[in-house]
Formats: C-alpha cells, sequence, structure tokens
C-alpha cells in the first residue's frame, strides 16, 4: 500500500502535468515552431534515439565526474573553514564573491583556456557550479559542533583525526547530503552551460543547440526532457546513498 | 584503581575582547583517593573551568593540578567526563556509544569484552533491553543514564561530572541521584560534581566545596557526614536539613547577600 502511493502520487503528477502541458499547446493552437506538445517527443525521442543513448551518457559522466570533483574539493575547503576560524574569515567572502559570478560568464574563459578538451571544460564548469553548496555545508556542519563533543573523545587523548573520523564526519552527514541534492541539479545546469556554447562539444546540450539550429522544437523539449529524467536519476542515487550512510537523521514520521 | 585529585594555588584568566577575564584565584583543593567531591557556587564563577582543568583539556595559567601525584599535562586516558548535555551519537545504538571511550583508549579488550562490560552497566543503571535502540528512541532521563554509563566504561581514576543531572525533572533527576550511588558502590573512581542543586550535593558527595562568585576561590568546605548508605528518606533528616541549611548561607555569602 505504501509502496504503491510513493509510486503512484508522483507518476499522477507527471502525467497531470503533461496533460495541462498538452492541453495549453492545444487550445492555443501552437504550432511546432513556437511550442512543442508532449506528444511530439515521442517521435523525436525515436527519430534520434541513437544520438539521445551516445550525448545522455556523455553528459551523465561529465556531470558525475564534475559532481565528484565538487566532493572531493568542497569536503576539503569545508573541513578547512569547518576546523579553522582564521581559513573561515579568510574564505568567506572570496568564495560567495566567487559563486556570485554568473557560470555563463565563465564558460567563454574556460573553453579558450582550454581549447578543443571538450571533456575536461565541461566537467570544469559542472564542478565550478556545484562546490560552493557542499564546502559551505561541511564547514557550517563542523564549526557547529558542540564542544561537549570535541571534549568526551579529547579528553581520552583522542587525536583531532580520531575525533573528525568518530565524530564530526558521521555528524556533518546530513546537511553533506543535503548539499549534495542541490549540487546534483546545478552540476547538470554547469555541464549542458558548456555542451551548448561549445562548438563540436557533444552532450545533451550539444544536441540541444543543434535542435535550435535546424529550428526542430521537438528535439529541443526532448532534450530538455531527457535532462530532467538524468537530473531525477541522480537526485535518487543521492536519496539512495543518503538513506545508507545518513539514515539515523531521518525521523520516524508520528 | 581511583587517583587523588589536588589544586596547589590555580589561577587561571580567559583573554576576552575586554582584557583577560580571571575565573579562578589561588584555588587549591584536595579530593582524597575514592572521595566524592561536590562542587556548588554561583553562576559564571569558574566550576566549568575546574573540570576542564582537572581533565587536562586546558592548562592554568598558573598553579599546578596534580592527578595521583604527577602534574597534569594534558589529556589522559584515565578521566571519564559526563555533561549536562548528554552528547550520544545519534548513529549509534546505545550499546556502541557506551562502548565508544573503550575504541580510544585501546583497552586491550576483546570486541565481546568490551560488549559485555557495556552491557554490564547498562544493566546497573537500568537500561537492560535498550542496548540495541538510538538514542532519539529515548527519554532524556534514559540518554543521561547511557551518558553515564559512557563516562565510567573504561573503568577511570577521576570521573568528571559537569552538571549531569542538570536538565532533568526533578522526579528523574532523584532517580538519577540513586543510580549514580549505586555505580558509586559497584565502580572505584575519584568524582568531582558540578551542581546547582543543593540538595544533590548533600545526597551524593563526601564533601561539599562552595566556590565563591568569580575569580574563584574555595570559601568553605563542608563535610557532608551521613555516611555512605545515606537514602532519598534521610535527606529530610534533621542532620541533613543542617547541612543544607549550611550550604545556602554559604551560597548567600558567595553572591555578596549576606555578610560573612
Amino acid at each position: 500500500m505504501n509502496t504503491l502511493r510513493k509510486i503512484a502520487v508522483p507518476t499522477a503528477a507527471i502525467v497531470a502535468f503533461l496533460l495541462a502541458w498538452e492541453l495549453l499547446v492545444w487550445a492555443n493552437g501552437w504550432p511546432n515552431y513556437k511550442m512543442a506538445s508532449p506528444s511530439d517527443l515521442g517521435p523525436a525521442f525515436v527519430k534520434y534515439k541513437w544520438l539521445f543513448l551516445e550525448y545522455g551518457w556523455q553528459t551523465l559522466w561529465r556531470t558525475i565526474a564534475g559532481l565528484l570533483l565538487a566532493v572531493v574539493f568542497g569536503v576539503f575547503l569545508g573541513m578547512v573553514m569547518g576546523f579553522s576560524r582564521i581559513a573561515r574569515e579568510a574564505l568567506y567572502p572570496l568564495l560567495v564573491g566567487f559563486n556570485a559570478i554568473p557560470k555563463a560568464t565563465v564558460v567563454p574563459v574556460i573553453a579558450l583556456l582550454f581549447i578543443g578538451q571538450h571533456d575536461l571544460n565541461t566537467i570544469l564548469i559542472a564542478f565550478m557550479i556545484s562546490f560552493f553548496p557542499i564546502a559551505v555545508s561541511v564547514s557550517i556542519g563542523l564549526s557547529t559542533l558542540e564542544p561537549e563533543y570535541r571534549d568526551i573523545l579529547r579528553s581520552l587523548g583522542a587525536s583531532n583525526f580520531t575525533i573528525f573520523r568518530k565524530i564530526a564526519l558521521p555528524k556533518t552527514l546530513p546537511e553533506f547530503f543535503g548539499a549534495l541534492k542541490v549540487a546534483v541539479t546545478l552540476a547538470f545546469i554547469g555541464t549542458n552551460l558548456m555542451e551548448i556554447v561549445e562548438p563540436h562539444g557533444r552532450g545533451l546540450g550539444h544536441l540541444f543547440d543543434s535542435g535550435k539550429i535546424n529550428a526542430d522544437y521537438p528535439l529541443m523539449f526532448a532534450v530538455l526532457i531527457a535532462l530532467a529524467v538524468l537530473g531525477i536519476a541522480l537526485f535518487y542515487v543521492v536519496v539512495f546513498l543518503e538513506r545508507i550512510f545518513a539514515g539515523w537523521a531521518e525521523r520516524t514520521p508520528g | 584503581m581511583s587517583l587523588p585529585i589536588a589544586l596547589e594555588h590555580v589561577t587561571h584568566a580567559y583573554a576576552t575582547a575586554a582584557g583577560p577575564l580571571p575565573v579562578l584565584d589561588d584555588l587549591s583543593l584536595e579530593m582524597p583517593e575514592g572521595s566524592f567531591t561536590a562542587v556548588v557556587g554561583p553562576s559564571g564563577c569558574g566550576k566549568s573551568t575546574l573540570t576542564r582543568l582537572v581533565a587536562g583539556l586546558m592548562k592554568p595559567d598558573r598553579g599546578v593540578v596534580r592527578l595521583g601525584g604527577k602534574p597534569v599535562t594534558g589529556p589522559r586516558k584515565t578521566v571519564g567526563m559526563a555533561f549536562q548535555n548528554p552528547v550520544l551519537l545519534e548513529w549509534r545504538t546505545i550499546l556502541q556509544n557506551v562502548m565508544l571511550p573503550l575504541e580510544i583508549v585501546g583497552s586491550g579488550l576483546s570486541k565481546t569484552q568490551q560488549q559485555d562490560r557495556a552491557r554490564e552497566l547498562l544493566a546497573l543503571v537500568g537500561l537492560e533491553g535498550f542496548e540495541d535502540k538510538k538514542p532519539s528512541e529515548l527519554s532524556g532521563g534514559m540518554r543521561q543514564r547511557a551518558s553515564l554509563c559512557r563516562s565510567i566504561v573504561h573503568r577511570p581514576e577521576v570521573l568528571i561530572l559537569d552538571e549531569p543531572f542538570g536538565a532533568l525533572d526533578a522526579f528523574t533527576r532523584e532517580d538519577l541521584w540513586q543510580t549514580m550511588h549505586d555505580l558509586r558502590a559497584q565502580e572505584k573512581f575519584t568524582c568531582v560534581l558540578i551542581t546547582h542543586d543543593l540538595r544533590e550535593s548533600v545526597f551524593l558527595s563526601d564533601r561539599t566545596v562552595v566556590f565563591s562568585a568569580r575569580p574563584a576561590r574555595a570559601q568553605r568546605t563542608v563535610e557532608i557526614d551521613l555516611g555512605p548508605d545515606r537514602t532519598l528518606e534521610d535527606l529530610y533528616a534533621p542532620r541533613a536539613v543542617e547541612l543544607l541549611a549550611e550550604l545556602r548561607r554559604e551560597i548567600q555569602i558567595a553572591q555578596g547577600r549576606e555578610a560573612a
């Protein structure tokens, strides 16, 4: 019953959304080149299925690579800022400033810097756009650790590393996974920014761009849907990992 | 084994934006082996500083803290601590929480022996059957019981209790006093208890030290001569009431509300 509901409710919501979309296009009598409707998407997917598979895979692995980089760097930065007050004071303005820069403006810079290296470029942008929430959440998680937690281990002569491993790290995991959920969607934005801008960049972003050039609206919308599906899939991978590693933080309802 | 604690002319100040804030002023105290000392005093008088010094988490500006005759230079494995906040690790079961110090100090016990030791203590404080529960499934009093078990699981020579019963309701608190009595009958340690509750100090301690307002010195030491087998009922006997009145008077003096 519960499992059924968990699947049925979101499915019904998606179907309702698609119906409303179809209805909107139909009621306004919009032609294909103004706004594609869900019924146009099926043929587009079938027509370009091999491109979707190949480019979808490209986008996916680039995003995951950027995300992994963001996790490693973000956790490291968060640890530095979480444990050292001076580092926190020094890095915060720098970090906020960097995050405030629209990444779309960084795209041409990176594209020129590593010209032709599509994989590297794309991964870099995905990384840059997604490490910020991870770094901030880890640093806040660590810096707000109640001193008593530290004291119970420190009074036994435990090293800082032991304290980190036994207490700080597990205690920060719920915040980390919260940030990772945000970072997943951000990383997709980063990947596609680069793929759209770079010529011959491949990936779903490139497919979107060629749809735009050929005024193939069903293709463009199909790419958007494919991106949404990938985003949802990766998001639920993170949710799954969260259940395993930080499931203790979830309160049973009621 | 348990160790005598000695503080010799300990003076300490915290550096603040407004200059040094003296908290302890030429404080000297002796706590014999196996004794139970309660420390009471006005809020913010430096009682918690005392615990951090004894635990080796801080060094005093001047003076020496000795455990068993040797100066304390840093944290040592023979100390146990419990705070007002039980600070249990939410992702561990109660049993795993109690076993935590054994993982740190390298007790030389096998995993099974560690578990047996933790189970034995949990049974002693009435938490039998809750070993595999998570802290969030327990009440505040039960969590504090588990925290007490954790503080003594590695058989520390010195046990430092910083207001461990302060956040509990009155009835639960009395239950835990009784538990503390039971633990003390079973385990050997020299104990320092920081508290704001005079009845608590009279029920649990061998002697109660009244601290003056900041910077703290030992204003008065009251021997609690009620014997080791005291019960909660004894708190209403004339001798206990006398002691309570005496302590209360000393606190009033410490707060500057009554002339010495």
